[in-house]
């Protein structure tokens, strides 16, 4: 089976239990496993050439071209995770069957799980580091949704937050020290970084790197400081716990640890970063642990505890110390899981995880107490289990460690460390099954059923099966240390080493642990008066601190006011605009100026003029409209002068449909603007709006006088436009050929836009603004003749010829100033003139073909005319032209990006007409009788009086 | 005339800008309106100024000098859309204006009309 299937099929597995569900729990649970089954067997037969030194690889092409690549690779080291990942949790999710009650939706449990461990078989099996961190953060989202499985509980809810939180930002650091460690090894495929220790460890990047990887391995790992979100997320479900807490999750930075150990481990800051953190982590995680009192609570921080033992033993940057490492990280895993669910079988049973209400329990839940006596003893380091074994050789390597000159420091403190975990292993025995049996538990406990209890008995199987044969497992250790250190370091594991420093160690921590037992009630009320501060209240603490402050700015820059929205855009912008300059090199002017002539140099004064009274009689809005269109005109016909026709052509035909629409606003706004700013406020905005003048008016001038700093494309267009595209005007062939994708997504924008404008005016008109709108009273009075004879038979004259006039230019488009877009805006001048003249009520009924139909009627010919390329075989849109002859007519040239260029205009009529007729539509009145006429008074008509009554 | 047309921009920009910051919708749409011209002509002006430069081919290979044709069709399609887009924000304003009866634009952080 190929890698990369191994890694999908935890995902594709998450889409069954869905489905499974309405077929029962049992055949979900089936379905959920059945997919984990098939990727451990898919795993397995992996295993032989692995075991022969073989590395397997699968690589998938994803985006080169920024190096991320769906490259799979299996070692000793990624077959010992995804065996663990995939063998533990077959075994929870046989466990999670019967842990989860009735009312508890297990197939969404059984979805969140498979997600997670699809996402963590990708972690231990990519090759490629982007992919790895896609992967990492995947098992940070799908444990979030893990850990608040029971949505109901706020403990969840808050844990689950808390390791979302810790673990993403640690997940944040890492992506940067990741892209740095790439860049370094100018690869993102593991394999390459393996291979470049010295460039790495050489590099200046070396310490961030390492300090950014280590934030997010530490994290994860619940490495102190950051410890204190893993016994939170005791919250969730037991088989949550025992699986992502315990087994997988919080290895993934041990993982991360030992996979790039060979090219991070060695250095003096590694050792002391990591052996330091360790070591600290491992002694603070024990004490807290001994003073837990829920079960679950204990095994957390005995968890945190060990992870920063096998940290440690990485950190010590030994050959030997890795191997030790991953011997622990097997025993760890065996024992620990079991730990978990027999803590889960013991909740499940008596209803309560508190260590202070239960006790004697060995009577009532035999079975249990067998499972976990051999596990917990395991973990206390009793031979002969598995856990002496590798604790031992820790205790060992300890020796070897010295710490700042300091040989006794280490094998002192992590002897400590030992008694204590000594202390609260017992204690997981001593005060959960011994003593004599109470009356007063929650339920009545008795041993679970064989689903509930295989699983860890199996574990506990192989915690006494390691410990009595390690030999068993010693080729496989020394694979993964291979793997993990790239040379054999040949351990080899012996239940009795002799008598040795490691021995007394050993010894001496288990009398000690002993004893700390002995007298927990005592140690327990100083540490309850004496302890350290809750991790949580610090953590709360500093978010609520952090939420204060974004709290403060947000409302300080974002307050609702959009006036001041709009000033920091400016201000910030003309900012970064300044910090370019000054920073940038921009070279001396290469163009000389053209001379300024009389003609144009009105224009300017024209609408400088125009642009200033703007500014100073915006409060008069009509009176500003009028100004607009002077401006407009000049923008228009300077287009013209410096030799684009076809840009004035639009801005002229754009400006009539724009003061059109305006002046139909303003038909319901009111019609002045109160002048309500302050002086000091004018002044402020003055200063914003001449400092972005300044600034546009630089950079437009500094532009203008230089030539292109790179070779313009648009000589392209020139020679190509009539090879290629069959037209001489190249900006109509732009338009629809070579850009036409572009032109197709504009002309659906307009329609969208329009279609906005009607969807708005129908909720307005259906809403309680109808009443508002039916009683509402004209600014002015309204002039008696609506609809002026004169006009009517004017526009009447006018419409054929403008019609004419659009047909006229839409077809010479393809060749001279024209196209679609100007012909559009001229037809729909034509037909707005009507509804000006005969009023919209009369207009509408005449009109046959909705406009939403033009719309979509455009759209859909573009499309077409694009997809026609496709039945010769060529892209969408391309186009292609002849040249045909029609008697008696010249001959004249047919391409299809006419028939695309009747797409746009189609659309520009469509969307131009459908929003003022949306306008227009506002202000229908109820009582108002459509005339039948398309004049009030005609004095050919007989009755001649005006119509329209009621107005 | 690259003097010229800069600082016509630039007046342009500064009027829009000063507009923009008005406070009722009314004076906002018609500085957006300015900053529209403003952009569109600064969008053009990046093909450089050509005074009496033919804009259609005059000889079919496409040689010769001719304005630069690329920045006209951006443009030429930008008037357009920014005729759409001030048409939806026109709407919205007059939807806001006979859904409140103000027209202001400023609301306090609590996303209630301010004054009125």
């Amino acid at each position: 089976m190929p890698l990369y299937l191994i890694a999908a099929l935890p995902f594709l597995g998450a889409l069954l239990p869905g489905l499974m569900i309405r077929a029962g729990r049992n055949s979900c649970a089936w379905a959920t496993g059945s997919a984990t089954l098939l990727a451990l067997i898919g795993l397995l037969t992996h295993a032989p050439a692995v075991f022969r030194g073989e590395v397997i690889q699968s690589r998938i092409e994803w985006l080169p071209m920024l190096g991320l690549n769906a490259n799979f690779f299996l070692d000793g080291l990624g077959l010992l995770f995804a065996g663990l990942i995939l063998g533990i949790g077959l075994l929870i999710i046989l466990y999670a069957r019967f842990y989860l009650s009735r009312e508890d939706p297990m197939g969404q449990f059984y979805t969140y799980l498979l997600l997670f461990q699809g996402a963590m078989v990708g972690i231990v099996l990519s090759d490629n580091i982007l992919l790895l961190l896609i992967f990492w953060e995947l098992t940070s989202l799908s444990s979030f949704l893990l850990i608040g499985y029971w949505k109901h509980l706020p403990e969840g809810r808050q844990g689950a937050r808390m390791a979302l939180a810790v673990t993403g930002m640690g997940g944040l650091a890492m992506i940067a020290g990741m892209l740095i460690l790439g860049n370094i090894a100018g690869s993102y495929d593991l394999t390459v970084i393996l291979e470049n220790r010295e460039a790495i460890q050489g590099s200046d990047l070396y310490l961030p790197a390492l300090v950014l990887i280590l934030l997010g391995a530490f994290t994860k790992s619940a490495q102190f400081p950051f410890h204190f979100w893993l016994p939170h997320a005791m919250a969730a479900p037991t088989p949550v716990s025992a699986y992502l807490h315990s087994a997988t999750m919080v290895k993934a930075g041990l993982f991360l640890m030992a996979r790039l150990w060979p090219v991070l481990s060695g250095t003096e800051a590694w050792f002391y970063l990591v052996a330091t953190t360790g070591l600290v982590t491992m002694v603070i995680g024990a004490v807290i642990a001994l003073f837990k009192d829920d079960l679950k609570g204990l095994l957390a921080f005995s968890t945190v505890s060990h992870l920063g033992l096998i940290t440690m033993l990485l950190g010590f940057g030994t050959e030997a110390a890795a191997a030790v490492a991953v011997f622990h990280i097997i025993n760890h895993a065996s024992f620990k899981a079991a730990l978990f669910m027999t803590a889960g079988i013991v909740d499940h049973e008596a209803h309560t995880r508190d260590i202070k209400r239960l006790g004697g329990l060995r009577h009532l839940m035999p079975i249990t107490f067998a499972i976990a006596a051999v596990t917990a003893l395991s973990m206390a380091g009793i031979p002969p289990l598995n856990g002496f074994i590798s604790k031992e050789m820790m205790l060992k390597e300890t020796t070897y460690a010295v710490w700042a000159g300091n040989a006794w420091l280490m094998p002192a403190l992590a002897t400590l460390g030992a008694l204590f975990s000594v202390a609260y292993s017992f204690r997981y025995i001593w005060h959960v099954f011994m003593g004599p049996a109470r009356g007063d538990y929650p339920a009545n406990p008795h041993d679970p059923g064989f689903g509930m209890w295989a699983g860890p008995a199996l574990l506990a199987g192989l915690v006494i099966g390691i410990g009595l044969a390690p030999f068993v497992v010693e080729p496989f250790v020394n694979l993964v240390a291979t793997a993990v250190t790239g040379q054999d370091p040949d351990v080899h594991l012996k239940l009795w080493h002799g008598i040795n420093a490691a021995l007394y160690m050993s010894v001496a921590a288990i009398v000690g642990g002993a004893v700390l037992l002995a007298s927990h009630r005592g140690l327990e009320s100083v540490w309850k008066r004496a302890g350290p501060p809750a991790a949580k209240a610090i953590f709360d603490a500093i978010i609520d601190a952090l939420v204060r402050l974004s709290r403060a700015i947000t409302e300080t820059l974002h307050d609702g006011a959009l006036t001041r929205y709009a000033a920091i855009f400016t201000v910030a912008v003309a900012a970064a605009g300044l910090h370019a300059y000054a920073g940038g090199v921009a070279g001396a002017p290469t163009r000389d100026m053209t001379p300024i002539t009389g003609l144009p140099f009105i224009g300017w004064v024209l609408l400088v003029v125009a642009t200033g009274c703007v500014v100073a009689f915006h409060h008069h809005r009509l009176l500003t409209l009028v100004l607009m269109a002077i401006i407009g005109l000049v923008v228009a016909v300077g287009f013209n002068y410096l030799s684009a026709p076809d840009l004035a052509l639009t801005q002229l035909s754009v400006e009539v449909v724009s003061i059109i629409l305006l002046l139909l606003a303003l038909n319901f706004l009111p019609e002045f603007t109160p002048r309500e700013s302050t002086a000091g406020r004018k002044l402020r905005d003055g200063v914003i709006a001449a400092v972005a003048g300044l600034a546009v008016t630089g950079l437009a001038y500094g532009m203008m006088v230089r030539d292109f700093a790179f070779p313009s494309i648009s000589d392209f267009h020139l020679a190509n436009s009539y090879k290629g595209g069959g037209g001489t005007n190249v900006v109509n062939v732009i338009l629809v050929d070579f850009r036409g994708f572009d032109t197709f997504g504009e002309i659906i924008v307009l329609g969208i836009a329009a279609i906005v404008i009607y969807a708005v005016t129908e909720s307005l008109l259906r809403g309680p603004v109808r009443q508002k709108l039916l009683e509402r009273q004209p600014n002015h009075a309204l002039a008696g003749d609506a609809h002026p004879l004169m006009m009517v038979i004017a526009t009447r004259v006018m419409m054929p010829i403008a019609l004419m006039v659009g047909v006229y230019i839409f077809l010479r488009g393809h060749n001279e100033p024209g196209g679609g877009f100007i012909a559009g805006l001229v037809v729909a001048i034509a037909l707005v003139m009507q509804y000006m003249a005969s009023g919209f009520d009369w207009a509408a009924e005449r009109q046959r073909v909705p406009y939403h139909a033009t719309i979509a009627a455009g759209v859909l010919a573009a499309a077409f005319t694009g997809i026609g390329a496709w039945f010769n075989g060529l892209p969408f849109l391309t186009s292609d032209f002849g040249y045909v002859r029609i008697p008696p007519m010249n001959e004249f040239e047919l391409a299809t990006a006419m028939a695309f260029d009747l797409g746009v205009f189609l659309a520009v009529v469509g969307a131009v007409m459908l929003t003022l007729e949306s306008l227009s539509r506002i202000s229908r009145r109820a009582g108002y009788e459509v005339s039948e006429y398309p004049m009030d008074i005609n004095p050919a008509r007989e009755d001649g009086t005006p119509q329209g009554e009621g107005r | 005339m690259e003097l010229l047309v800069a600082s016509a921009i630039g007046l342009l920009t500064a009027a829009g800008v000063y507009l923009v910051l008005r406070q009722r919708t009314f004076p906002v749409i018609i500085g957006v309106s300015l900053l529209t011209y403003a952009v569109n002509v600064f969008l053009f002006t990046t093909g450089r100024l050509a005074i009496n430069l033919p804009p259609v081919l005059q000889d079919k290979s496409g040689a010769g000098t001719y304005t630069d044709p690329l920045p006209q069709a951006l443009v030429l399609t930008a008037i357009v859309i920014s005729f759409g887009m001030t048409a939806v924000v026109v709407m919205i304003a007059l939807s806001a204006y006979l859904s409140s009866d103000s027209d202001r634009i400023d609301t306090d952080a609590r996303g209630e009309e301010d004054g009125a």
